[in-house]
């Protein structure tokens, strides 16, 4: 049988590594035999997601979760939304890790170690919400292309890392700086090394905010390998594209960054509105910033069923971008009426809040809860899906849960 | 340490290379605690047994059932061959079935593949895909927005 290879000695190092025992016979291992511990095509186990997350794909590997496995006031690993563009990088060393920093804008080009980063600048902690440019695309009509999102590419962590204003400080950055761009380790899906799969990046109005983090670790550990490790810029509640996995350069700018996906149509929604369906030429199309504002019901689950005369309660999160959701409301009636949620202030800037209500239904029969969140310039959740765009972004129609009173 | 390391082809038996190295980093991440929550012998065990990687999944790569290629989920239908094999080998079939346009957004679509993520050209191929996808996968009328659709009906105890 000529598959009966026997693997090398370099790939048993790598294994015994990660495994961290010693592989007894390792050397009369088949090639394409894998000792068990790494035997893992399941994306659930391979990235500790939970079995009710929705896999939309695995090449590159893209998953969703469902509105009630948000319920989490802090969103735990499991139930983290997974959206790449490229392919997960396969061999990574935190301890020889390092971001250079370089570009048109930087008084003089400067590489830190990771181990540098984290022991020269303070560490922040902050909750930011993530959310895909590209959440509740599937609701779009005509259909836009790409991942067919619902509503669960969204996310709140508790993100740790250093400020990215403070390393720019650091380094010195030239007045004409107008934008910064990241760098990345992640492949190409041709496996092409000298395409890149995602370089996008933000304004300087952006990454100078104090939430603007290099982050190391999520939810007080290292950042799961998928989101990112060992290093990720987070920048809470613009499209989650911009905050960049895998680090190792960053590049500030003297013109708005035009690396892969920042150009074209990618992350772009025409700076005109227009009719379903009609044609956009490139450059009417414009950059996506802030977010919008958003809610989602995470208790109870759809189709919960109840007795008539029993109360219901709900709860859930809001979040409204760069901006505070200043009012949560619910519908029972396909939003001919609104009663206020109780809402809570975020625990910081761009983290989400967390509502709830109790309802109290006035006759058996399906009913819909509508959640509407109302942001602090007063732009609320259309109840329709808003407007159309030819690459489905920024769909924060209001979410509806099914109700049956028995 | 991986300078000799090839880039695996996504096949069947290269896949379980790629998740070997997939599998490092984060391995070593999670090891030191298995390492510690577990018997040493618990790896050693299971190795000396020297099981090799079942080979039948490659026979079944034709496979069809109910009218679906089972090995990739696509409808069997005229220019399924030629579909599978230009347009699974950067992406999974997934971000394909996912979607839904008529001939011109799909030949967009493929245009855009091909000027920015490395598409070859897909020569007389072209036309048997797109059509294949536009009869197979055309868009849908949804309206503003659709129904409350598969709901689980259970009941809430509270």
């Amino acid at each position: 049988m000529e598959r009966r290879k026997f693997i090398s000695k370099s790939v048993l190092v790598a294994m015994t590594g990660a495994i961290g025992v010693e592989i007894v016979y390792g050397l009369k291992l088949p090639e394409t035999y894998i000792p068990l511990a790494l035997q893992n095509p399941n994306p659930f186990e391979l990235f500790k997601k939970d079995k009710e997350m929705v896999l939309l794909n695995e090449r590159p590997w893209n998953m969703e979760a469902q509105a009630h496995l948000l319920d989490d006031r802090i969103t735990p690993n499991k139930y983290m939304f997974i959206r790449n563009n490229g392919l997960v990088p396969e061999n990574i060393n935190a301890e020889n890790w390092s971001l250079t920093i370089k570009g048109e804008s930087v008084l003089k080009e400067k590489t830190y170690t990771l181990a540098e980063l984290k022991s020269k600048f303070k560490h922040y902690t902050y909750q930011l919400t993530l959310e895909c440019g590209g959440n509740g695309r599937s609701e779009f009509n005509p259909p836009a292309k790409g991942n067919q999102w619902n509503v669960g590419a969204v996310s709140c962590a508790e993100w740790t890392g250093v400020r990215m204003r403070d390393v720019l400080e650091d380094i010195g950055i030239k007045n004409d700086a107008v934008y910064i761009g990241y760098h990345a380790i992640d492949l190409h899906l041709s496996r092409d090394p000298n395409k890149t799969p995602i370089s996008r990046g933000a304004p300087m109005s952006k990454v100078l905010q104090d939430e603007t983090l290099l982050a190391f670790q999520m939810n007080g550990a290292d950042i799961p390998l998928v989101h990112g490790y060992p290093l990720r810029l987070v920048a809470g509640g613009w499209p989650a594209s911009v905050s960049g996995k895998w680090l190792e350069g960053i590049s500030v700018r003297n013109k708005v960054h035009d690396g892969a996906k920042m150009t074209g149509t990618a992350y772009r929604v025409p700076c005109n509105t227009v009719a379903p369906g009609e044609k956009v030429a490139d450059k009417d199309m414009c950059i996506i910033e802030s977010m919008p504002v958003k809610s989602l019901i995470t208790y109870p689950k759809t189709g919960a069923m109840i007795t008539d005369g029993e109360k219901l309660n709900i709860r859930g999160h809001a979040w409204a971008g760069e901006l505070e959701v200043a009012k949560m409301e619910y519908s029972i009636d396909f939003g001919a009426t609104w009663k206020t949620c109780s809402l809570e202030k975020p625990v910081n800037r761009l983290a989400w809040q967390h509502f709830n209500a109790q309802i109290t239904f006035p006759k058996k029969g399906y009913y819909e809860i509508w959640s509407r969140a109302t942001d602090s310039k007063g732009t609320a959740q259309p109840m329709l899906i808003p407007g159309w765009n030819p690459k489905g972004y920024l769909n924060n129609a209001c979410q509806r849960i099914a109700i049956k009173v028995t | 340490m991986n300078s000799n390391y090839k880039e695996p082809k996504v096949n069947k038996s290269n896949r379980k290379r790629l998740i070997i190295w997939f599998f490092v980093p984060l391995v070593i991440l999670i090891s030191t605690g298995f390492y510690l929550l577990l018997e040493t012998d618990f790896f050693t065990v299971n190795i000396k047994e020297e099981t090799l990687v079942d080979e039948n999944n490659i026979d079944d790569f034709d496979k069809i059932e109910n009218g679906i290629h089972v090995q990739t989920g696509f409808v069997d239908a005229p220019g399924l061959l030629e579909t599978v094999r230009n347009c699974t080998s950067c992406h999974s079939s997934q971000l394909v079935l996912q979607n839904r346009m008529n001939k011109e957004r799909w030949t967009a679509t493929i245009k855009w593949m091909q000027e920015t993520q490395n598409l070859w050209d897909l020569g007389e191929n072209e036309a048997i895909i797109v059509n294949y996808l536009a009869t197979n996968y055309p868009p849908k009328e949804t309206g503003r927005r659709k129904n409350l659709d598969t709901i689980d009906w259970y009941v809430l105890e509270e």
